[in-house]
């Protein structure tokens, strides 16, 4: 069986830290993959190998069941491995359109006097975000000017458009409030409608279960299980995640988010 | 955020709300087209009616294009995000190396133009690896390149001539095609070249900033470099392109100077960094990059012809120009982000 993307057994060492020992995981297109776990559980390590930032010292990355090895971010990008910044890959004084197919832009005529295919820049912009189901006003609007959901969604709008097949979301929600959270949610669901296979990286079992299909755990560099969603319910992953210290915290949390 | 959430149905009207009027206060330059407006109407009540006439024109329309000529290079790569100190020396450098070149080796004007053009690539080649390699702030190499220049113009001038300045440009062989084109004066009343040759330069700069893809970069590495970096722009390479655009616009105006009044001087061209980068921020440009314009910028020069002619014309003393240069700079960037802040607010 041939999985889009999977990591079979892979393991990371930082001179004799154990960074990450045998996790093994696989995404399908059309798919969520949470990764949950708290901080130091090894997730940051865990999406730089799949992004191609960092190098597995063990076991195989698999694409299209083929064993692929990432010398750099830029080749993850050319196997349609995307991560998705939300601020680190937007401008935000330049216009929707113009952020849109940034390093990528669309022309007409030959050099010297190539210039930009604004009209159809505009429209393919306002097109892609509209199916990804956001209804920018004016595609000349500043970036700034949208909202951190908004301004989400048009990257991973933007990576869909560019040939992304899995798309890395590394915690995307953990600054945002309620609200906006919910926007980022649904974005990933979308993301997820239009075939693409997504990587979620979170320390929230409250985000992740709603849109996960799939949840791998990590704890100190090791995996403490993975669970498709049929076999864990949301209880049992919190408690997976946090243990009974914080529960109560989080149950209020929860309560907050399903009312 | 409550506009986006009852979306779909009414969105011809949520588009229509941003008016006309609205557009053109979101335009960078509109703090300057207030500003031309005002002085012009200034110097019109304390000048006369001399000072709109044809001959006050073309003499305001010189002084703007020597301004503007270089404050339109200078507005680019402030939206880059990056300076150059050395843009007003540089024009001191062209003409006395092209002055050097037609009297001393007594070259052709031509190939002499064509050698100082590449001196100017290459000062801004300099610039540029200086500042990218080392991650100094441009304003830092720019200072140190400035005061080189500024030590070469005065030493390798007196050191070839044994005075401060270069004379007898007239007696080269091909100054008289070159000064139609680049020193002269195209009508009776005395409108220069230059003026043409700046309007031209705005007109691509601005084609370039909007409709290219270079200009998208242009605002992107000076919008948030990292952002561009990680989508693929070269960044790198815009911002060198635009300190060797700068350097060459400089030599390209030390050379018409040099032909128009027939000789180079050795301090020519210092302090005038300081006028280019107030033509841009009046024009529109934020000091931290990612947002202005060429127009902006011209308009911006423009006012600085004004004020230059207009003081003199009026009657008033020149010595308090640089009074009137600083209290514009002042009122124009109160006004421009005073508009920025109520353009950003009408929209959000």
């Amino acid at each position: 069986m041939t999985h889009l993307l999977a990591a079979d057994k892979v393991s990371k060492y930082f001179g004799n830290v154990i960074a990450l020992k045998d996790i093994s995981a696989h995404l399908d297109a059309g798919e969520v993959l949470c990764i949950l776990g708290d901080n130091g559980a090894g997730k940051s390590t865990l999406i730089k190998i799949l992004s191609g930032v960092h190098q597995p010292d063990a076991g195989r990355l698999l694409v299209d069941g083929e064993e692929a090895r990432f010398g750099s971010p830029r080749e993850a990008r050319a196997a349609g491995i995307a991560t998705v910044y939300q601020d680190l890959a937007m401008v935000p004084l330049m216009s929707v359109w113009r952020n849109f197919f940034l390093g990528a832009e669309p022309t007409r005529g030959a050099p010297p006097v190539r210039y930009l295919d604004v009209r159809t820049a505009r429209q393919e912009a306002r097109r892609h975000l509209m199916a990804m189901g956001i209804d920018i006003r004016d595609p000349d609007q500043p970036v700034g000017t949208l909202s951190g959901g908004e301004r989400q969604a048009v990257a991973i709008s933007r990576a869909v458009y560019f040939g992304a097949r899995v798309l890395i979301l590394d915690e995307p929600t953990s600054a945002l409030g309620v609200k906006a959270s919910g926007i980022v949610l649904r974005n990933v669901v979308r993301a997820r409608e239009h075939g693409a296979g997504v990587v979620f990286i979170t320390h929230n079992p409250h985000h992740a279960y709603p849109v996960g299909d799939r949840f791998v755990i990590l704890n100190r560099g090791q995996t403490l299980g993975t669970y498709a969603k049929r076999e864990i319910d949301q209880q049992e992953l919190v408690r997976l995640m946090a243990g009974g210290a914080e529960l109560a915290e989080l149950q209020h949390e929860l309560e907050q988010i399903s009312g | 955020m409550a506009q986006v959430a009852e979306s779909g149905l009414a969105r011809d009207e949520r588009l229509a709300r941003v008016g006309l009027a609205a557009r053109l206060f979101q335009r960078p330059e509109i703090g300057s087209m207030v500003g031309v407006v005002a002085v012009f109407f200034l110097f019109l009540w304390a000048a006369g009616a001399k000072f709109a006439e044809l001959d006050g024109f073309a003499l305001w329309t010189d002084e703007a294009s020597n301004v503007g000529i270089m404050a339109v290079p200078v507005a680019l790569l402030m939206i880059a995000g990056e300076f150059d100190l050395s843009a007003g020396v540089m024009t001191g450098s062209a003409g006395l190396l092209f002055a050097y070149l037609v009297t001393r080796p007594d070259l052709n004007v031509w190939p002499a133009i064509l050698l100082v053009l590449l001196f100017g690539l290459t000062i801004g080649f300099i610039n540029g690896m200086l500042v990218m390699k080392t991650r100094l702030p441009s304003f830092i190499v720019t200072l140190g390149t400035f005061f080189s220049l500024a030590g070469l113009n005065a030493g390798l001038t007196r050191r070839a001539t044994g005075s401060v300045y270069i004379p007898d440009v007239d007696t080269a062989s091909g100054f008289r095609s070159a000064h139609r084109f680049l020193g002269s004066t195209f009508t009776t009343y005395a409108f220069p070249d230059r003026v043409i040759w700046w309007i031209v330069i705005t007109v691509v700069a601005t084609w370039v900033l909007a409709r290219t893809r270079f200009g998208n970069w242009i605002f992107a590495v000076g919008g948030d470099a990292t952002a561009a970096r990680n989508v693929g722009v070269p960044v790198l390479r815009t911002k060198i392109a635009l300190f060797m655009t700068t350097s060459t616009m400089a030599s390209l105006l030390g050379i018409m100077i040099a032909l128009q009044i027939r000789s180079a001087q050795a301090d020519q061209g210092i302090g005038n960094e300081f006028v280019y980068i107030i033509a841009a921020v009046v024009g529109g440009c934020l000091l931290t990059g990612g947002y202005g314009s060429a127009v902006g910028a011209s308009i911006g020069a423009l006012i600085m012809g004004m004020i230059t002619v207009g003081i003199p014309f009026a009657g008033w003393n020149s010595d308090y120009q640089r009074l009137f240069l600083g209290v514009i700079l002042l009122l124009a960037v109160m006004l421009n982000t005073l508009i920025r802040w109520a353009a950003a607010r009408s929209r959000a």
